[in-house]
């Protein structure tokens, strides 16, 4: 048994045929459209490396289906911005050195992407608090934590 | 690891999810958020021959103000409850729980019915279900029936359901209470619990009227502790009292050993935190 799937990703829009209703999402991503910048790490959702943007919501790519996401915006860590152009949230990863290996930092960007948009992001605790799903082996996350930090400022400063 | 071959079907009615689980003869598994499921799958510890999702089922995702009732369509996610304004007026001890269920990105997909279903000992949502005494309303091949969570949970991972069975809503009663506190330790935020508990209180022209209590992560299931709501009902309240309770609470309990805490441990904790919440229920001022 096999289908097609019609997905909107970074906004284009891809039909690919002959997927395995047991394709997760991450390995559509990667090995079927070439969007290699959705890592894997564990696929069982605990390091959230493999987070993308599932009509606006942050989702694990590696607890979906291909087939379920027919229909579907995604946006994955290439739509964010590109070298030349980083979007604001990558800007402050760089600014902040909030990443070394870079292994962690799609899943940290598009977690981080959901959690601006869903929290006020006040406290330091709950900016912990809005990453503890994802793992990070290099930084020891404070450099990821002042990210977001400053990224949530700049936002309720362009809000006031 | 990747999941085992199958097949997949997504009906747009339960009557047609019943039927094909039906179809199934037992190899088939309902897909909900699929944030417990799809681990499985990838490890191959399930290898289910057909996928029923129910994510094509318009109207099982609702919260519905019925008065003294809030009903939760089953294909609910966890975070629409934690951003329900409803829910934090109505079941203030379930908004307190919901951020401590996973991280966001589980909470955006994962669904009550399939919380309930998969009966994590250590999960908020069958621990909420068993302190409120939720009905839970199934729909198999003979029509709907409803169920208790003390008959539902039967045991670590396992529900009472037949195979042909789905969850379509919880019915959650308001509770009478002008005090409340959910207390929970895990190892890291968002993961499952070590203990925890839920309290609820209402006062009455001395000392209490009424008082609930249910714990979770000291047994295989959930647990409502109706020997320590009824010690706390018959409690003078002073000073000592959240003392006393929580030795109560601490005595009501049997934790085992396993791998992420030892038994004693447990109990301190779940102690600890007894304490804790009474103290923090009591404070309240209606
Ligand atoms: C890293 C990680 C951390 C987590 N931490 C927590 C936590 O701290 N607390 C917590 O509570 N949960 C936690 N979870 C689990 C999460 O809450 C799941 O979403 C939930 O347990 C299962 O819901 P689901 O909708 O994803 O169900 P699924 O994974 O789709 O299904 C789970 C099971 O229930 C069955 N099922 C689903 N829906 C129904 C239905 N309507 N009727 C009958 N059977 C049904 C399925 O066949 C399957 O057997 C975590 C998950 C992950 C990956
Ligand atoms: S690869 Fe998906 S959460 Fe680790
Ligand atoms: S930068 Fe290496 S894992 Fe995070």
């Amino acid at each position: 048994m096999t289908s097609n799937v019609s997905v909107t990703v970074n906004g284009e829009s891809y039909h690919v045929s002959d997927v395995e209703p047991r394709m997760l999402l991450s390995d559509f991503l990667r090995d079927r459209l070439g969007l290699t910048g959705t890592h894997v790490g564990c696929e069982h959702g605990v390091c959230g490396a493999c987070t993308v943007l599932v009509n606006g919501d942050s989702a694990r790519s590696c607890l979906m289906l291909a087939i379920q996401t027919n229909g579907a915006e995604i946006v994955t860590v290439e739509g964010l911005g590109s070298p030349e152009h980083l979007n604001e949230l990558q800007a402050q990863f760089r600014e902040h050195h909030g990443l070394q290996c870079g292994f962690c930092t799609p899943g940290m960007l598009m977690t981080g992407e959901d959690l601006l948009r869903k929290y006020p992001l006040a406290t330091d605790e709950e900016i912990r608090e809005g990453l503890s799903g994802n793992l990070c082996r290099c930084t020891g996350y404070q450099n990821i934590v002042a990210a977001i930090r400053s990224a949530a400022a700049k936002r309720s400063e362009q809000a006031s | 690891m990747k999941p085992a071959k199958f097949d997949y079907v997504s009906p747009s009615t339960v009557e047609a999810a019943v039927a094909a689980l039906v179809a199934s003869n037992g190899e088939g598994k309902l897909l909900a958020g699929g944030q417990s499921l799809l681990p499985l799958l990838n490890f191959r510890m399930a290898r289910p021959s057909i996928l029923v999702d129910l994510n094509g089922i318009e109207g099982l995702s609702y919260i519905e103000d019925r008065d003294d009732r809030i009903a939760v369509g089953a294909l609910t996610r966890h975070r629409d409850l934690e951003h329900s304004p409803l829910i934090a007026s109505k079941l203030p001890v379930m908004s307190a729980a919901m951020r401590h269920v996973a991280h966001l990105a589980i909470r955006n997909r994962g669904t009550i019915g399939g919380s309930l279903s998969h009966a994590d000992p250590a999960a908020e949502l069958p621990m909420l279900a068993t302190f409120y005494d939720a009905t839970i309303l199934v729909q198999g091949p003979s029509g709907r029936r409803t169920i208790t969570p003390r008959e539902f949970f039967v045991d670590a991972l396992t529900n009472c359901l037949e195979p042909e069975e789905i969850v379509v809503e919880i019915e959650f009663p308001v509770l009478k209470q002008d005090g409340w506190a959910f207390e929970e330790v895990a190892r890291r935020f968002g993961d499952f619990a070590l203990a925890s508990i839920a309290v609820s209180v209402l006062r009455g022209p001395s000392g209490l009227e009424a008082a609930r209590v249910a714990v979770m992560g000291v047994a295989d299931t959930p647990r409502r502790l109706d020997e320590a709501e009824a010690a706390l009902v018959a409690m003078e309240l002073d000073d000592r009292t959240p003392d006393r309770f929580s030795e109560v609470v601490v005595s009501q309990v049997s934790p085992n050993d396993d791998l992420h805490a030892s038994a004693e441990y447990r109990k301190h904790l779940l102690g600890q935190l007894a304490k804790r919440a009474l103290q923090t229920a009591l404070a309240m001022k209606g």
